[in-house]
């Protein structure tokens, strides 16, 4: 048996005859009894690689086991191992929430009398018992999402899938998806997450893999990945934004790394913070330009991301394309 | 507390797994059923006001069948038929539902049977059916509908008209699977069945129509299943025109439209998801 949870091997997958390249080759290894990050901008290929590695696409090429059964080979094998959670909460509006958990432990091919212990067990445990017997037409975003998580641990998986699990939610029950996944982790359960929200990577994956455009452009921990960009952020807020373009070219000298300028703000990755920002201040005094206000911060996965693509994490363009994609699948 | 996957898996063999998918998948949607509203009034208000139009607008007067016992007992079990296929769009509607709601992707990462999101479909609507075959035999009896055919014709002629719509319940399967959404399902249903059960012989006979459109409406399947189960419920006596072989001929349109159908839907399946 695998020594990893996951292991993909050379993954790619096209769509429309081969136009649309959503996958271009990807190897991932997850080690068991983690969570494991598929960080990257709508459109990167994140959904893609869960549906292939859940059964529901073939891929291309390239080869996937899920604790050492072939994704393609052996799907039924697979399926008895995860569970899967998404971002669109695929639960059934029409039936109540302790129906829906019933059908899925049906569906799983479980006991009927623990099918039954398990929905009572895993209604309570997210906080739905009241919600239990009502129409889930009638619960809240959260609500459904915690219910989804449900159905994807009926069958007690070793294995969790969640498709981007706190799209779309408000603080607090992304706060509260957060307290789960990390109580399922302590209990032995491996997870892969994509997600496309840095703080989110930051603070559940131990190891992550950053996807732009269908390849891998970086992996590692979250610190090593915030150490290779560089300690520190210096944050400039200048009082106009011709100050701020004439500033970012006085100060872009100070470090061998991308500027960013977005308005009247412009951001600047250093190595030595405080001689840094000395620096900066020195010469902007020295050119005559003024200041509105001057932050030092940690980088954040943001930072990451793009000093990585050389663009930001949300994108229009990669999301039209996300969108033509989806559509080609239902068509193709 | 991950390898207890042994102890809560129940042990059975593949075909009843199948079976009991397709009970779970069938159930499921029942119960949407009586719990939207609109798709009640869908499956059994419509129908009656079918029965009630042309029972006493077109019927009264306007529609004339020489048939013992009047146009009632020629219109009820064309109706009947009507009604069990405008039933059968609802496997297409849905399917598309699942479809958009991203169900169908759940589904297919679980160890369930291949088959049971399309045959639970199709069973459920088969269910409904049955229902719907029991309300309308209740309706038609109030409104003056007089079977002479006998108890064991009428079971009969109910079991062809099931059969019938559930064959053909795997199009409108494969509609639903190729739509965009359940509105276009709906949509895209309608240009079929309204010339299947309108240009046919469940209203008026079709020797009245224009000639054009006869040999059309003289063959198509509903015709068939209309004749027969027209034949079936009223006797041999009160059927007009002759029903030769109408019944042998429903249930091979039936037969034969599963065995195109079926397949097609299958392979759609496969494709969209």
């Amino acid at each position: 048996m695998s020594d990893f949870a996951v292991e993909a091997i050379n993954v790619a997958r096209t769509f429309n005859a081969g136009n649309v390249q959503a996958l271009k080759g990807v190897s991932l290894r997850v080690p068991r009894g983690e969570v494991f990050g598929l960080l990257g901008p709508n459109g990167s290929g994140k959904t893609t690689m869960v549906r292939i590695l859940s059964t529901i696409l073939s891929p291309t090429s390239g080869t996937a086991t899920v604790d050492g059964f072939d994704v393609v080979k052996q799907p039924n094998e697979v399926r008895r191992r995860i569970g899967l959670a998404g971002q669109y909460a695929t639960v059934d509006e029409n039936l109540t929430g302790l129906e829906n958990l019933r059908m899925i432990g049906s569906l799983n091919h479980l006991e009927k009398s623990y099918v039954i212990r398990r929905a009572r067990e895993l209604l309570e445990e997210f906080g739905l018992d009241e919600a239990a017997s009502r129409n889930v037409k009638t619960y809240s975003g959260g609500m459904r999402r915690r219910l989804d998580l449900g159905a994807a641990l009926m069958a007690r998986p070793p294995i969790l899938f969640l498709d981007e699990p706190t799209t779309g939610l408000d603080p607090q029950s992304r706060q509260d998806l957060w307290s789960i996944i990390e109580g399922l982790v302590e209990g032995g359960t491996t997870v892969l997450l994509t997600t496309q929200y840095l703080e989110e990577a930051d603070r559940l994956c131990k190891q992550l893999v950053v996807l732009d455009k269908g390849t891998i452009i970086a992996e590692g921990t979250s610190q090593e990945l915030k150490t290779s960009l560089g300690a520190t952020v210096l944050s400039l807020t200048f009082h106009s934004t011709q100050d701020a373009s004439r500033g970012l070219e006085i100060i872009h000298v100070i470090s061998a790394k991308p500027a960013n300028i977005e308005g009247t703000v412009v951001e600047l990755t250093v190595d030595g913070g405080p001689s840094s920002a000395a620096e900066a201040l020195r010469r902007l005094d020295a050119a005559n330009v003024a200041l509105a206000g001057l932050t030092l911060r940690e980088p954040s996965l943001d930072d990451v991301f793009l000093n990585l693509t050389g663009h930001k994490t949300e994108e229009e363009s990669s999301t039209a394309e996300d969108a033509s994609a989806k559509r080609q699948m239902r068509n193709s | 507390m991950t390898n207890n996957t042994e102890t809560i898996h129940a042990e059975k063999s593949s075909l009843r797994w199948a079976i009991s998918d397709v009970l779970t998948m069938a159930r499921r949607n029942l119960l949407a059923l009586v719990r939207i509203p609109t798709a009640l009034v869908f499956s059994f208000l419509q129908p009656i006001m079918f029965v009630l139009l042309f029972r006493y607008i077109f019927g009264a007067g306007a529609i004339n069948v020489p048939i013992p016992g009047g146009y009632v007992n020629y219109l009820l079990p064309g109706i009947i038929v009507q009604t069990t296929i405008f039933g059968a769009v609802g496997t297409a509607i849905g399917l598309a539902e699942d479809l958009q709601h991203g169900l169908i992707e759940r589904f297919r990462a679980l160890p369930m049977s291949r088959m049971a999101v399309l045959a639970g479909r199709t069973v459920s609507d088969l269910g409904r059916n049955v229902v719907v075959l029991v309300i309308m035999t209740g309706v038609g009896i109030a409104v003056g509908f007089r079977p002479h055919g006998g108890f064991v014709n009428y079971i009969l002629a109910c079991l062809i008209t099931l059969l019938f719509a559930y064959c053909l319940s795997w199009g409108f399967a494969f509609i639903g699977l190729a739509a965009p959404n359940s509105e276009a399902a709906q949509a895209m249903t309608f240009p079929l069945i309204f010339p299947l059960t309108f240009a046919s012989g469940i209203f008026v006979q079709v020797s009245t129509m224009p000639g054009w459109l006869q040999p059309f409406a003289t063959y198509q399947p509903v015709s068939e299943v209309a004749k027969a189960v027209r034949y079936l419920m009223n006797g041999p006596n009160a059927i007009l025109p002759h029903p030769g072989n109408s019944v042998w001929i429903a249930i091979l349109w039936s037969v034969g439209l599963v065995a195109v159908l079926g397949p097609l839907a299958t392979a759609k399946y496969k494709k969209v998801a």
